[in-house]
């Protein structure tokens, strides 16, 4: 199946190719069909590949090259691949999950617009993430990078007529642009160091290197800049709450699943340098750690259901760079698959609620919607389950594992752990506000009038559970969430290490070359983790399941016991939370409304009394001399025979008075 | 014979009827507003250059000004036949060949 795996690669574009050509002339169900098999085709040659691979045993990758890229004098691009553990885990991620959530989208967009541009767009998504993922150099990691990007800008505004959902999707591109920035500066550094962009060859290179020890954590920041773009963490965090304007299993895909991922994936895929810039890496840590705190904060007052699967989106990615930052790569990737799982169908669920409430997304006014949706709402309480950490869920997994690594850290870990764990409680807390709000208690839609608008037209008044495409997703999601954390469990779980062994290959030469570097120069900056005795593992469990019981409990007490909604006057701390800090105002207000200000200074004030009137002048000055000059052309023969005369006299008296 | 008659004219009056063809020459081309009478005008002026240039050839001995005076009197003949041609031309464009009334290139 290795042989085949080009096909993974081609099946997504051949999808998008066809169904984009062909826009016009196919129906919904050839659209529908063949952008679901354009990823799950590749979905079943990964998954041969994966086993003929033998990611347990195999140490080198499996390069392979499919066509000429680039190629000046010494510098070779190419679109050549690489098949290592680490893109076999995404791209099983990514196919996996993507062609459940095409399946879902038949269901959802069945009835909307542009049924066949969205199919088109997705697939076009798939490939570029799966470029991103498998590239075996930089430039095309970075084209998949900008066409996951260009695809995200795409699908948030796929309701382009919405004038909300065209200026966020918008707002995600150019906020992404500003972290792509970073990709670009670091890629320029790491080709200056060792003349390549090759990952292998990165990787060979850099151990030889010895000044490189000293631009590390530079370029390190550089990549980390662009992951804090794609991956949604502070200060680059504002477009992924926007982005909730596209369709909902857009949002399940791209904005929760796959592509915000991508950042993760960046530092895994440079892991050799991440590894050894420490200074970088507690950068990371407490960016992932406050953004992760941050946004659950916001999660909590947040009244619309996919903004608060966004924030938390946001809040868990936090998580996975708080691991890697402190060094848990392991424990990064093994949230990223488990998130993928979880966030992926409690994303689905919620559009399978917003679908049966005919286009209803405030939570102020569902609830009781369980009585109707039996399928959605069990299965959105397990994907609630796992995301809050509740064991033997998958999120408990993951989650534990992050905040063990957390705390073991020696220098900083205390503090950043006492963060997370207040962030497990909170999200904890705000799933279950969520669940509770949504499904159960009293009915607070008003069910004569939910087919308000331009729905009217497809009948049923009642709500109504999703059909079978959408379900079935819900269903194997559902069966994820809850059994994808036994791939690494801790000693009381039955101490499986499957990741730590199999990503193994993946981290060997960056541990050697730190070894390798402490060697020579002993660094007085050490931010060894200590190990935790199994006492202290027990403690930490105990204190993080409690706390996500805690959260549950609230949520309860709060929102089913009293039962009531009260969207009251909200005033100080919790009106400024609700306003989501007021952080969009703020950028609004720093960058958009100075960047327009200075615009209209330089149209109005620099361009047009400044420039443009120099330039008059000096045209018109131009003009003022030759029309002096212009009087000399008479046209008369005689006139112009009469200079040369003239100009013959004087030139033979300059000589005469001069003398030869 | 003819030599003889040259050698009895004394050099200067030579030049002095050069200069008198000369000048009449310039006054035709700057006075004259017909392009033929000016052509004529013209050549009034390269034979005055002429004479000045066979008169030193013979009081100084040497070929090289008579050499001159027919790559002059060729070059004339060429621009006297291109110079026509424009005049003709001009001529059935604009039913004259009064200079004054060709004046395109009027600034």
């Amino acid at each position: 199946m290795l042989d085949l795996f080009y096909l993974v690669i081609l099946l997504p574009l051949i999808g998008f190719l066809h169904n984009g050509l062909l826009i016009r002339k196919i129906s919904n169900r050839v659209a529908g069909t063949i952008g679901t098999l354009a990823v799950f085709i590749p979905f079943l040659i990964t998954l041969g590949a994966f086993f003929e691979f033998n990611p347990m045993v195999r140490q080198d990758p499996h390069l392979f090259k499919i066509l000429s890229w680039i190629e000046v004098g010494s510098f070779k691009v190419d679109f050549a691949y690489q098949v290592d553990q680490l893109s076999l885990y995404m791209t099983l991620i990514i196919t996996g999950i993507g062609s459940l959530i095409h399946l879902y989208s038949i269901g959802y967009m069945k009835k909307e617009e542009g049924f066949v541009r969205f199919f088109s767009y997705l697939n076009l998504f798939i490939f570029s993430m799966l470029n991103l993922v498998l590239a075996d150099n930089l430039v095309l990691t970075f084209l998949g990078w900008e066409g996951v990007g260009l695809c995200s800008y795409l699908l948030i505004g796929f309701d382009y007529h919405k004038a909300e959902a065209a200026s966020a999707g918008m707002k995600a591109f150019v906020v992404n642009r500003m972290g792509d920035f970073g990709f670009i500066l670091g890629m320029a550094w790491i080709y200056w160091f060792t003349g390549t962009l090759r990952y292998t060859e990165i990787y060979a290179a850099l151990p030889m290197l010895d000044e490189f020890q000293i631009y590390v954590n530079w370029i390190a920041f550089f990549f980390f800049v662009a992951a804090v773009g794609k991956s949604a963490q502070i200060p680059l965090y504002v477009w992924l709450p926007d982005a909730m304007a596209g369709p909902t299993p857009v949002s399940a895909l791209i904005h929760a699943a796959t592509m915000v991922t991508a950042g993760l994936f960046l530092i895994a895929r440079l892991n050799i340098i991440y590894i050894n810039a420490e200074l970088t890496s507690s950068l990371i840590a407490w960016i992932g750690g406050i953004t992760a705190f941050f946004a659950a904060t916001i999660a909590i007052f947040q009244n619309d259901i996919k903004k608060v699967l966004a924030y938390s989106t946001v809040s868990q990615l936090g998580y996975m760079f708080m691991a890697m930052g402190v060094g848990a790569y392991v424990g990064g990737l093994f949230h990223v698959m488990t998130h993928a799982f979880f966030k992926a169908l409690l994303f689905l669920g919620a559009g399978s609620v917003i679908l049966g409430l005919h286009h209803q997304q405030d939570i102020s006014k569902m609830g009781g919607v369980s009585k109707h949706m039996k399928i959605t709402a069990l299965t959105f309480l397990i994907g609630t389950i796992a995301i809050s950490g509740l064991p033997p869920f998958s999120g408990f997994f993951s989650k534990d594992l992050i905040l063990e690594k957390v705390f073991a850290q020696s220098q900083y870990g205390i503090y950043l752990w006492v963060i997370g764990a207040v962030t497990a409680l909170m999200t904890s807390f705000y799933m279950f506000r969520l669940l509770f709000l949504v499904f159960f208690g009293k009915e607070r839609y008003d069910s004569q009038n939910l087919d308000h608008g331009s729905h009217s037209s497809h009948g049923g008044h009642s709500v109504h559970e999703s059909p079978l495409t959408m379900t079935l997703p819900l269903f194997i999601l559902s069966v994820g969430a809850i059994f994808a954390g036994f791939v690494q469990t801790p000693f009381y779980a039955g101490g499986i290490n499957l990741l730590d062994k199999y990503f193994a290959p993946i981290f060997q030469s960056g541990i050697q070359l730190k070894e390798h570097w402490a060697l020579i120069i002993p660094s007085n900056y050490s931010a060894e983790s200590f190990h935790l005795t199994h006492a202290t593992e027990l403690i930490l469990v105990t204190i993080s399941i409690s706390l996500a019981i805690i959260g549950l409990t609230l949520a309860y007490v709060k929102f089913v016991k009293n039962s009531q909604f009260t969207s009251s006057e909200q005033t100080g701390f919790k009106k400024l939370i609700t306003n989501k800090y007021y952080i969009d105002e703020f950028y609004d207000t720093i960058f958009v409304k100075s960047y327009i200000r200075m615009n209209k200074f330089i149209a109005h004030t620099l361009d047009a009394k400044g420039i443009d009137r120099f330039f008059m002048s000096l045209g018109l000055g131009f003009g003022i001399v030759s029309g002096l000059f212009r009087r000399v052309q008479t046209g008369f023969v005689g006139d112009y025979a009469l200079y040369i005369v003239l100009g013959v006299i004087a030139i033979l008296s300059f000589v005469l008075v001069r003398g030869v | 014979m003819i030599d003889s008659f040259i050698e009895g004219i004394p050099l200067h009056h030579i030049l002095i009827l050069a200069g008198i063809l000369f000048s009449i020459g310039v006054a035709g081309v700057l006075t004259r507003r017909n392009a033929v009478l000016i052509f004529m005008s013209v050549e009034l002026i390269l034979n005055s250059v002429n004479l000045v240039f066979v008169s030193f050839s013979k009081v100084l001995g040497t070929v090289t000004g008579e050499v001159i005076v027919f790559f002059v009197m060729a070059l004339a003949a060429a621009e006297a036949a291109v110079g026509l041609a424009i005049v003709i031309a001009i001529f059935r464009q604009k039913k004259t060949s009064n200079v004054d009334e060709i004046n395109l290139l009027r600034g």
